[in-house]
């Protein structure tokens, strides 16, 4: 075992602090060491899209880095969406429109649906289609998180 | 049956607030005791192998390991799983004496973290002595083939042989009689959380305590008990809030429950055990597959007489309850929703060195369909007719429900020719078939398919016994199974709020939110009112074997058992009403949330004011009234009865229907196939949320075409996994999703108290029929029919290359 070093990073707008071996993966030190256990692991190979979450801006998969890579930066991860105690419009729009079944897959997904809207305000369709096909869902068949994209599309522009 | 009409509308969710801020509690968020310690599983390399020896010297030794379990600990301290068969398969929670397919678990470190549990686990030295493999279950019937359990001294674990009518006479009738031979794949259920375990064991209390991700049947608490050699009172099954998915194969989790259980008793500590994906895709569960020979006697007006089932069923490496459960479950209806009345299923269960079998979403009943579906079209091309007048003639008749099928089951209720005339003029079936003579005419290839599938919801535990003999069930001592019951229980405080308590173990069907709507109903509040408990644990719930969430139950006997539950409050508030007015309980009544006169006219007691009555003031109850407002009602069904002597049984206990319209059209020259249109009408009786059943009925048609076009767990002649990652596993993404036109028809059920059926199966079952024949269709004028899923564009595309040259 190597020994701990200090991870240093700003999550959701807080600063924090943890220690861990440099091998820890991101995601496990999010969830064990920093107690944000809405990011979730599905695969640990950076396949099913479970893990997403947002470092400096932009979608990342915590699976397959570790948290010495991420010392120093900004996260935001789905513990940090909400704002002012109010849902954001894509949380909203998944709960209007049934975008989550089981919620596994769901911080997952309204991470990389953020993601996809900051930089395509207003994707078509299959643009969303083909976003969201980063993360893996197995319960909804994606109808209702598709209609839930398109409608926070609409109410963010 | 709605008196103020929640049931029935598309209620938000209340599970989706904590879901949506990542709050969930999952079996893998919140450490349920102190000191928990991780374990790494150590697993076999080998398909087939004896194991000579162990050495864990090395992983011993690493700083933080606390301890280890072996093959050795599990054959000296658990006893073997009893499984549905009569063949002696031992099947212990890890290997002991033979490993038996890749993946199989041989070892388990535990260690203060996953980390060091992993590196410990890496030092694990196992002495194999690798055997030959086999991997096709037609292979593994060969006399020559290798053996797996040399107690069985075969490969089959079972055989069954089920008549009905007379099949040999139906065939000698015939007109034509039309033979195919299909194969259905390995697929999974792969949810997006795989399988977690935490046990923890107190040796001074005797009390084992596990909480896991397991759904039920919770026949397999018993089971587990006494494999760990616990009374079944301290063996206690917690189950978290939040299940991230299962679609069947959380079923199967239970002899991790015994293998951790074993390793927290061992250590002295209590271990955690997340399952990874690799492991999952390796070693967890998947449905079976199936080489399937059919056979199919008609008369040229295309009347079905009969039909023939052979079927080789493999299980892998060992047989794991509820399998036989693949050949077994749908024998209600394994004539679908057709009327002929002879047949015979031949069904060998089949041992290879393969990853073990169980439910998954659909279970056997995708299988099933692939075949018969696939059939009538064939009947329906040898005579020229189309296919979807040759379902016409053949479907059950809308006045003949309740309808006992040849094979004993008992469907409930439907109207066949209502939804499946709804399917094809939501299609436009006649303009389907309009466009498809215009783009063959142009050289493409443009198919239209239909699928038409019984959905059985609410398992009959009894169907299991059909795996056995006759002769074996009728010793005396043998004990007949039957049974599908669920329990819930509704209590007011003393302030009148309303709380409905439930066993079951929801993974994303929102539980929580109908049975707050259910309830809302039945005392005239609004959903909101209404705190919904459903965190299983067998220590404080009311339980039975048939417990669970599993088999598309929960819409059919879950719902019953709340209903019942606050009818029964209902009736002991109108009695302590009466009780206070001083009148008969009959010039009384439950309306509004309040009990009431009922000629509308005089005084009324809110629940709210029966409530602080009846918890402050227990002199103010009738004599012999029980004191506190709560009732708990067990719901079971009255159908479900034991198989009998001539293998007929009502192995579900509501039955549903499917209809569906697919067209496609198929690139010959890349293979892709491109979904054009895809209708489904269901029939699940009364629907309680629209907006949840829609969302199942999107989820299981996805699965469904995931196992029809995508997934496979394929493996090498020597028993190596090679899909063993989400890179090479393909579940279906958006961009596959196709859109799909649902419509509903309404056939209440007779025997639930809201008319509801289950429906979370629901399309799983249906599309690799429906895709198959759209695909069988488009290819015709090359020749091809689809006879083997899943539908790879390799498959395909040498299939086509075939047919051209
Ligand atoms: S857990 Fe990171 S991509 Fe699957
Ligand atoms: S909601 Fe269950 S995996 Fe997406």
């Amino acid at each position: 075992m190597a020994d701990a070093v200090t991870v240093r990073l700003t999550v959701n707008g807080v600063e924090r602090e943890g220690r861990c071996e440099p091998r820890k993966l991101l995601v496990d030190f999010l969830r064990e060491d920093l107690g944000l256990t809405g990011t979730h692991v599905g695969c640990e190979h950076g396949i099913c899209g479970a893990c997403t979450i947002l470092i400096d801006g932009e979608a990342a998969r915590s699976c397959i880095m570790l948290a010495v890579q991420a010392d120093g930066a900004e996260l935001l991860t789905i513990e940090g969406l909400m704002r002012d105690g109010k849902l954001h419009p894509l949380q909203e729009a998944f709960r209007e429109h049934h975008g989550l079944q089981c919620g596994f897959c769901t911080p997952g997904m309204l991470m990389t649906a953020l993601d996809l809207l900051r930089t395509n305000p207003s994707p078509t369709e299959a643009e969303i289609r083909e976003g969201i096909s980063a993360v893996l869902c197995r319960c909804t068949g994606y109808h209702g998180i598709v209609r839930a994209v398109e409608a926070a599309a609409r109410k963010m522009r | 049956m709605s008196p103020t009409g929640w049931i029935g509308k598309p209620v938000k969710r209340v599970e989706d607030a904590r879901l949506l801020t990542g709050r969930g509690t999952y079996i893998d968020d919140h450490p349920p005791v102190a000191n928990l310690h991780h374990a790494a599983i150590v697993r076999s390399p080998h398909a087939h192998a004896r194991i000579a020896g162990y050495d864990l010297t090395a992983a011993l030794a690493v700083d933080g390991v606390v301890g280890a379990v072996t093959g050795e600990d599990v054959l000296r301290h658990t006893k073997p799983f009893s499984v549905g068969v009569t063949a002696p398969v031992h099947y212990y929670c890890a290997a002991t004496d033979k490993a038996r397919f890749v993946g199989e678990p041989v070892a388990v470190l535990v260690a203060k973290t996953r980390y060091i549990a992993e590196d410990a686990a890496e030092l694990v030295r196992v002495r194999y002595e690798p055997l030959p493999a086999v991997v096709d279950p037609e292979r593994a019937l060969e006399p020559d083939a290798p053996v797996l359990h040399d107690a069985v001294g075969t490969n089959l674990a079972g055989h069954r042989r089920l008549v009905y009518g007379d099949p040999d006479r139906a065939f000698g009738e015939a007109d034509v009689v039309l033979k195919e031979r299909f194969r259905f794949p390995k697929y999974g259920s792969t949810p997006i959380e795989t399988y977690g375990v935490i046990a923890a064991w107190d040796s001074l209390e005797g009390v084992c305590t596990v909480w896991s991700n397991f759904m039920g049947p919770f026949i397999m608490h018993p089971l587990t008990a006494r494999v760990l050699g616990l009374p079944e009172n301290k063996l206690r099954f917690i189950v978290p809030p939040d299940i991230g998915g299962s679609f069947g194969i959380k079923t199967s989790i239970y002899p991790y429950i015994a293998l951790i259980a074993l390793a927290a008793r061992r250590t002295g500590v209590p271990v955690k055990w997340i399952e990874d994906r690799r492991e999952h895709l390796l070693a967890s569960s998947s449905g079976t597959d199936r080489v399937a020979y059919r056979e199919l006697a008609a008369k040229k007006d295309g009347t079905i007489l009969g039909m023939r089932f052979r079927w080789l069923d493999n299980v892998g490496g060992y047989i794991r309850s509820p399998e036989p459960g693949c050949s077994f479950r749908p024998t209600g209806n394994f004539v679908g929703p057709y009327r002929f009345r002879n047949l015979e299923v031949d069904a060998s269960v089949v041992m290879t060195n393969k990853s073990l079998t169980g439910p998954n979403r659909g279970y056997a009943c995708g299988h099933l369909y692939f075949e018969s579906e696939g059939m009538i079209d064939r009947l329906a091309d040898k005579l020229g007719l189309d296919p979807a007048e040759v379902r016409r003639r053949n479907l059950i008749p809308a006045d003949a429900f309740p309808y006992r099928t040849p094979t004993g089951g008992l469907y409930d209720s439907g109207d066949y020719q209502a939804a499946f005339e709804k399917a094809l003029e939501l299609a436009k079936y006649s303009e389907l078939r309009r466009e498809q003579a215009r783009a063959r005419a142009a050289g493409r290839y443009f198919g239209i398919g239909l699928a038409l599938a019984v959905d059985p919801s609410v398992s009959n535990m009894g169907y299991v016994a059909t795996a056995l003999d006759p002769q074996f069930r009728a010793k005396p001592e043998y004990l007949p199974k039957s049974g599908a019951v669920d329990s819930a229980t509704v209590k007011i405080d003393p302030l009148g709020r309303v709380t409905a308590i439930l066993g079951t173990t929801p993974q994303g069907q929102g539980h929580q939110t109908i049975v707050s709507q259910i309830v809302a109903d039945e005392l005239g509040l609004t959903p909101e009112e209404i705190t919904v408990v459903d965190e299983m644990d067998t220590f404080t719930r009311v339980w039975s074997i048939s417990s669970g969430t599993y088999s598309s139950r929960f819409g059919s006997v879950g719902t019953s058992a709340v209903a019942l539950a606050a009818r029964k409050l209902k009736a002991k508030l109108v009695e302590y009403g009466a009780h206070l007015l001083g009148v008969p309980k009959e010039q009384l009544e439950f309306r509004d949330g309040a009990v009431r006169p009922t000629t509308g006219k005089g005084p009324s007691y809110s629940i709210k004011d029966l409530a602080g009555r009846a918890h402050w003031n227990t002199e103010s109850l009738p004599e012999g009234m029980e004191p506190g407002l709560q009732a708990t009602a067990v719901f079971g069904f009255t159908v479900s009865k034991a198989v009998d002597a001539e293998d007929r049984v009502n192995s579900s206990n509501t039955y549903g229907f499917i209809a569906e319209v697919m067209a496609v059209e198929v690139d010959p020259e890349t293979a892709a196939i491109t979904i054009l249109r895809y209708v489904t009408v269901h029939d699940a009786g009364t629907i309680i949320n629209p907006m949840i059943a829609e969302g199942q009925i999107y989820g299981g048609a996805l699965h469904g075409l995931g196992g029809a076009l995508y997934e496979e767990l394929v493996y090498a002649e020597d028993g190596q996994l090679l899909t063993g990652t989400f890179m090479d596993y393909l579940v279906p993404t958006a961009s596959e999703a196709p859109t799909i036109d649902i419509a509903h028809v309404v056939s209440p059920s007779p025997l639930t108290p809201l008319g509801s059926k289950g429906l979370g199966e629901s399309s799983s079952m249906t599309v690799p029929a429906v895709i198959a024949n759209a695909v069988s269709d488009a290819l015709g004028p090359l020749g091809i029919r689809i006879t083997e899923l899943p539908m790879t564009p390799t498959r395909l595309y040498e299939l086509i290359q075939k047919a051209r040259t």
